[in-house]
């Protein structure tokens, strides 16, 4: 039997940097059948962190970010094609050109997308970006490269941030419009927001918060400006529209899995649940798609868009295809993500929104280098460096160990400083999504109990 | 040469932005800019560099294959 597992079809659908990493790791560990790669955008996998950085500073093209292979992966492209469902009895994958490509086992690593402008006539205004794919990190750094008069980014999350950091040090004028009440909130709680709010001041953005754009103006067809919730109007050649990202999960619909806008839920090892609550045996789900219980965050489903969860998670999940029960593993990863912008090396380990205290444990946010952590019912979730990632390693392990809140110093100076609240606030009042969704519940935070009359 | 770093295990000691200046900078303190593809004369320092990296972040794909761009 655990033969079996090595040989047969696999079919990923997902050709980023999930399924390139699961279809390395499912040779890596002796599968000898046929794998077939099946991806909606034309390019081979390639890599998407450098397109908010070094593609918008100009230093790199848009083209230029192919992912490097760990190893020849020997599979079929089909690129350029997308899903269009799955029939889980005959285990065939529905393509849009038609055809049915059968699999013994399936990854569904689909990713998401970006979140587009509501209203579509506005968003299809020359001038009006999103930022998620080659096309569109190509296309908005010519027009940086133009030098427009002003820029606008909608959503002030880690994104947003990083697109009006880009522009400011292209010398470029910015407006960042944000629901929520300071920039990096939904992430970071707003005790840290506070200071990126200092941060895109002093280097000069125009920051507006606690407003929404309520329309994009345009005149012949190109973007002219746009009009704000609180009566303003901005003029504006560039508008990038940074509001978080949609699951691509709509092609499952019919299929029986347990898959919705929050993801496609899936167990510890990285098999799909279907709509009953009952696990898969053949289908694996992996990356920003996945929604999975981690221990560490009392079993809760959550869906990280991280680069490193995607690596390991697919790690986990290609494992899992190719042995048998026993042998498998669990993805039991401690969430981490990275983020620069104005001039600042942000890191993060564990769910800083899984939260109700936060510390500066340590060096001070006047010379903004410092470590603060968070903590949950007295013991430690996350932690966030600005320029000390040397330090983060130290409160991973705290993390994995449920170490208690507030933690021990990590030097001999201890912190003179107290726990306040997290203040993670709820996501409704952002405009940028958030990048990690708790999508289980905490029943003492966000559960009401209504009692129904009669 | 195709490059990625993990950048969440990159800790800022700048050994790679040394060895292969071209390739790897230091944006600001501790924020690594790097160039996913690097010019073939670069492949020397890069190798050095991958291999200096203490944290062993640095990933290189030295030869085109059959499939790549």
């Amino acid at each position: 039997m655990p033969d079996d597992l090595k040989s047969g079809r696999i079919v990923i659908v997902g050709a980023s940097l999930a399924g390139l990493r699961a279809a390395e790791t499912l040779r890596d560990e002796g599968f000898i059948g046929e794998l077939t790669m099946v991806g909606d955008e034309r390019r081979l996998p390639y890599d998407r962190p450098p397109l908010s950085k070094q593609v918008l500073l100009g230093r790199v093209r848009a083209e230029e970010t192919t992912l490097p292979r760990r190893r020849e992966v020997d599979a079929k492209w089909k690129l350029g094609v997308r899903a269009t469902g799955v029939d889980p009895i005959a285990r065939h994958l529905l393509l849009a050109d038609g055809e049915q490509l059968p699999y013994d086992r399936l990854l569904i690593a689909t990713g998401t997308r970006a979140r587009p402008w509501p209203n579509a006539e506005e968003g299809a205004l020359d001038g009006v970006f999103t930022l998620r794919t080659t096309e569109d990190a190509a296309g908005l750094a010519e027009r940086l490269d133009a030098g427009p008069r002003r820029v606008l980014v909608i959503g002030a999350g880690f994104t947003g941030s990083e697109i009006a950091s880009a522009c400011r040090e292209r010398g470029l004028e910015v407006t960042v419009a944000e629901r929520g009440p300071a920039p990096l909130v939904g992430a970071l709680g707003k005790s840290f927001a506070t200071l990126a709010a200092k941060l895109q001041l002093a280097h000069g953005v125009d920051l507006r918060c606690g407003v929404t754009v309520t329309a994009l103006n345009g005149s012949d067809g190109r973007l002219t400006g746009a009009e704000l919730s609180d009566g303003t109007r901005i003029e504006a050649d560039v508008a990038v529209v940074a509001l978080g990202a949609v699951r691509n999960t709509e092609w499952l619909a019919e299929t029986g899995l347990a898959a919705g806008p929050r993801g496609v839920a899936c167990d510890a090892g990285c098999r799909a649940f279907n709509m009953y609550g009952i696990v898969t045996d053949d289908v694996f789900v992996a990356g920003d798609v996945a929604r999975f219980p981690h221990p560490l965050f009392e079993y809760q489903l959550i869906s990280l868009e991280h680069w490193g969860n995607a690596v390991a998670q697919a790690e986990v999940a290609a494992h899992n295809m190719v042995n048998p029960g026993p042998l498998r593993r669990p993805h039991l990863a401690v969430p981490a993500f990275w983020s620069s912008q104005f001039g600042l090396n942000i890191k993060s380990v564990g769910v800083p929104t899984f939260s109700d205290q936060v510390v500066l444990a340590q060096g001070s946010l006047e010379e903004r280098r410092f470590v603060a952590v968070y903590g949950y019912r007295g013991r430690v979730t996350a932690a966030v460096s600005v320029n000390r990632a040397k330090w983060l390693p130290y409160y991973e392990r705290l993390i994995q160990t449920a170490a208690p809140f507030p933690p021990e110093p990590a030097t001999v100076e201890p912190s003179t400083h107290t726990p306040v609240p997290s203040d993670v606030p709820d996501p409704k009042v952002l405009s940028h999504g958030p990048t990690v969704a708790l999508t289980g519940h905490l029943p003492d935070l966000r559960l009401t109990l209504r009692h129904w009359g009669g | 040469m195709k490059i990625v770093v993990d950048l969440n295990r990159c800790q800022g000691y700048a050994q790679c932005a040394f060895l292969a200046p071209q390739v790897f900078e230091l944006h600001g303190e501790e924020a690594l800019l790097y160039t996913p593809l690097a010019p073939e004369n670069e492949r020397e320092r890069v190798r050095r560099a991958a291999a200096a990296c203490p944290v062993q972040a640095i990933l290189v794909e030295e030869e085109a294959g059959p499939d790549a761009r």
